[in-house]
């Protein structure tokens, strides 16, 4: 039998650890030989202590929409997904181009609005956009940040290509995850990582506070105050908010916590106000402030915004900045790389049916089957259309939804993303994965941590990753060189 | 530190005291139960009553059974004192305050949580019992282990203390409340076995009884055992011992902050009330009503830290 004829693929995928079958990869050379000598059923149970011990400490999320208090784990696959340098260093320029265009555009579309001048993105896109924010208007953030933190979504198909999918420019999640999946392999496989060069991710907390602190509004003294702003408990991502508060050694705070006091945004101590020079809210914009915004928000502070354009508080990410990730916006973004960078993009867009314009509508309805239709202001895998896991019912269901509100939807072409195996009973079996690099925007610079969070389809031949969808998470290597 | 995070910590530790509390409150209720066939059901409502339940129990309940009293203080989830309800407040109280803890401290609870969420999932057999009410009072000794071995004693561990000790203090007047009756030299049945077993009941719903014998070389009486409960400056659930450590946590606060509050002079009265008291004058100016000051006064303490402290808005 020879090396390979054992090996799982699914035909026309390509396998990040064995190509298309018939190879070992370079980046898992060192892995594969570890692996090849270990006992499959201690590895089975390493993972089953891996669920013990993120249940153990709390690395939950709560899932919307069922009982309250119901916590669940994302699984864990104890299989890294392993980033060649080379491969890296393509990734890292890229995301860096993109997010400066991103910044850039921000700050275009809040001002003298150029890029609409120019017709190379038409007014509509901006003008019927929710997440566009006129109070941001004329306004520039301290240092000139709008995004402090994107996490983008990245897919493979091949050796060489990536292809952006979102960019997440608003408040990216899962971070922690990239941090903790990482602990737990140091502590459990410490072997491998003295047999790999594997780059750390652990400084990310440190460099998230140094980023956020360098964002200080003008004229903050001494060190600046960072606090992180969360929904609460119930919220699903409320592990991580308690998480990089921890890590960065910052206060977490509760809208309830917050008063403006002088002129400031103070948080009640218990030796009274002490204010804070920069939030990092994990609240969406809407419910930032009610004065400003949703008037029955609990979750915000009563005139943060005030503050903030009087230049008192530094807000990260920047209100306004959802703009950036809607999907209709997410269609030219090959524009606007080109005409805040004058650079080609150095990671594709996927192609994109704007389904707002009638001959792509016409398209889109006629190839619902090969296709996959996303709500253009649309998140975490809710309300999308996979077509070709799809029945003819719901296939007719969203011809519906779309001829009633064609605006409503865009459509991409179902990509071939990548796989990396993940450990099952019988052995390496090969699931759908994507990529979330994060990238932190200081006003000097663009630091991305090398490595992750990918997320990966649990379920054999499933395309969805997202956690709410029953999807799971792998540690992500990116190699020294 | 957050206001709101004093409130949290003060609040998770007087949740684990209760849970704690409750697990001790039914094994001595058990143990009536056991030593005596006639008017248990007696017994069991004052239990009830000494958790400070007993309104909330008869809107549920019309008799005092002993099924149903321990279903309701363990797993009913109407009844805001159940263990099963102050454990998942206490976890919850835990999450919100994470980043004030140790690492240790948030696993223990954590843990505790999960244990005790899995141990009282169905209702609890009379074989079982014991076995489950070891459980808690296992799960909590774990907390407050962590708590003593990892934690730094600023002000964090302090609101966790100041809420030990103020559940502590209302608990152990409670108890000596719901009994005082028993207490009481006029009482006709003094001397009788009926009457030791009462006893007995008061020190081991505080996990005394063994203490007592070895201060008392086997001599109960209802003086000594009020003396022991109410005055002795060494055993951990007195209540001069609580108002003590009360009072000396706020103290540390006040040094910390450079700020004495209202609290500070409530907390001061309260020890001073009992300071260099013996019980004998206070059998004579009434034990009711002397426990009755004594939680009026430990609730009026607690609303003063609260807002002292500005746990809320």
């Amino acid at each position: 039998m020879g090396r390979f004829d054992g090996v799982d693929v699914r035909p026309g995928y390509f396998d990040e650890m064995h190509g298309d079958g018939t190879e070992l990869r370079r980046p898992y050379r060192n892995y594969d030989e570890w692996f090849s000598q270990e006992d499959p059923r201690r590895l089975l149970k390493k993972s089953a202590d891996a669920e013990a011990l993120f249940r153990r400490t709390g690395i939950t999320f709560n899932v919307y929409g069922s009982e309250e208090g119901d916590e669940r784990l994302i699984p864990f696959d104890i299989v890294p997904r392993i980033i060649a340098a080379r491969e890296w260093a393509r990734i890292e320029r890229g995301i860096e181009q993109r997010v400066r265009a991103i910044n850039a555009f921000l700050h275009d579309i809040y001002h003298r609005q150029e890029i609409l001048r120019a017709g190379r993105i038409p007014t509509g896109v901006i003008a019927d956009n929710d997440a566009f924010l006129p109070e941001m208007i004329g306004f520039t953030p301290p240092g000139g940040v709008y995004t402090h933190i994107v996490g983008t979504d990245l897919v493979r198909t091949d050796d060489n290509d990536f292809y952006v999918l979102e960019d997440n420019a608003r408040t990216p999640s899962g971070v922690s995850y990239m941090l903790e999946n990482r602990e737990t392999m140091l502590q459990m496989f410490p072997e491998l990582f003295v047999k790999s060069r594997v780059r750390p991710v652990a400084e990310y907390p440190r460099d998230l506070r140094t980023s956020l602190a360098a964002a200080a509004p003008h004229g903050t003294v001494g060190r600046p105050v960072v606090a992180v702003l969360t929904p609460g408990i119930h919220n699903s991502a409320y592990f991580e908010h308690a998480f990089l508060a921890d890590q960065m050694g910052a206060e977490l705070v509760e809208g309830h916590d917050l008063s403006v006091v002088d002129g400031r945004v103070a948080m009640r101590t218990t030796e009274g106000p002490e204010p804070i020079d920069v939030l990092y809210r994990r609240v969406d914009d809407a419910y930032l402030d009610p004065l400003t915004f949703r008037p029955d928000s609990q979750l915000g502070v009563p005139g943060v915004m005030d503050v903030y354009r009087s230049g008192g508080i530094t807000i990260a990410n920047a209100p306004g900045t959802g703009i950036a990730d809607d999907k209709a916006v997410y269609s030219y973004m090959p524009e606007i790389i080109d005409f805040y960078t004058g650079e080609k993009p150095l990671l594709q867009n996927v192609p994109t049916w704007r389904c707002s314009e009638p001959d792509s509508l016409g398209y889109v309805l006629e190839h619902l089957a090969e296709l996959v239709v996303k709500e253009v202001h649309g998140s975490g895998g809710y309300g999308m259309l996979v077509g070709p896991a799809a029945s003819k019912r719901e296939i007719a269901r969203f011809t519906r939804k779309l001829k009633a509100k064609p605006a409503n939807y865009i459509a991409q072409p179902t990509l071939a993303l990548s796989t990396v195996p993940i450990l099952t009973r019988n052995g390496l079996a090969p699931r759908h994965v994507d990529l979330r690099p994060f990238a932190l925007v200081a006003p000097n610079n663009i630091r991305i941590t090398p490595g992750g969070l990918t997320r990966v389809a649990m379920k054999r031949g499933s395309l969805v990753v997202n956690s709410s969808q029953g999807g799971g998470t792998k540690d992500t290597w990116v190699m020294e060189d | 530190m957050l206001g709101r995070t004093a409130g949290g910590l003060y609040w998770m530790f007087r949740h684990l005291e209760r849970s704690e509390n409750t697990a001790r409150l039914i094994e001595a209720g058990m143990r009536i139960a056991l030593t005596r066939s006639d008017d248990v059901e007696k017994e069991w409502k004052s239990v009830v009553t000494t958790a400070g339940q007993k309104d909330a129990f008869l809107e549920r309940h019309d008799r005092f059974e002993q099924a149903n009293v321990i279903d309701f203080l363990l797993r009913d989830r109407t009844n805001p004192s159940s263990v099963r309800s102050v454990v998942e407040a206490a976890r919850s109280n835990a999450r919100e305050v994470r980043t004030a803890l140790t690492r240790e401290v948030w696993e223990a609870t954590n843990d505790t949580w999960l244990t005790v969420r899995d141990t009282l999932a169905r209702p609890v057999l009379d074989r079982e019992l014991p076995d489950v009410l070891g459980v808690i009072r296992r799960e909590s000794a774990l907390v407050r282990g962590a708590l003593h071995g990892t934690m730094l004693r600023n002000d964090i561990y302090n609101f966790a203390r100041i809420g030990t000790f103020m559940e502590r203090a209302d608990n152990t007047a409670r108890i000596l409340d719901v009994k005082y009756y028993v207490l009481l030299p006029s009482a006709s049945y003094v001397g009788t076995s009926l009457d030791n077993v009462q006893w007995e009941t008061i020190l081991r719903s505080v996990s005394a009884q063994r203490a007592y014998r070895w201060r008392s070389a086997g001599d109960a009486s209802a003086m000594g055992i009020a003396d022991f409960l109410i005055l002795d400056q060494q055993l951990p659930r007195s209540l001069v011992f609580c108002y003590r450590k009360i009072d000396e946590n706020l103290g540390y606060l006040a040094a910390d902050y450079g700020e004495h509050h209202r609290c500070h002079e409530l907390s001061h009265d309260l020890l001073l009330r009992l300071t260099g008291r013996d019980i004998g004058s206070i059998f004579e100016d009434g034990l009711h009503e002397f426990l009755g000051d004594c939680i009026k006064a430990t609730n009026t303490l607690g609303g003063a830290i609260e807002r002292d402290y500005r746990f809320t808005a």
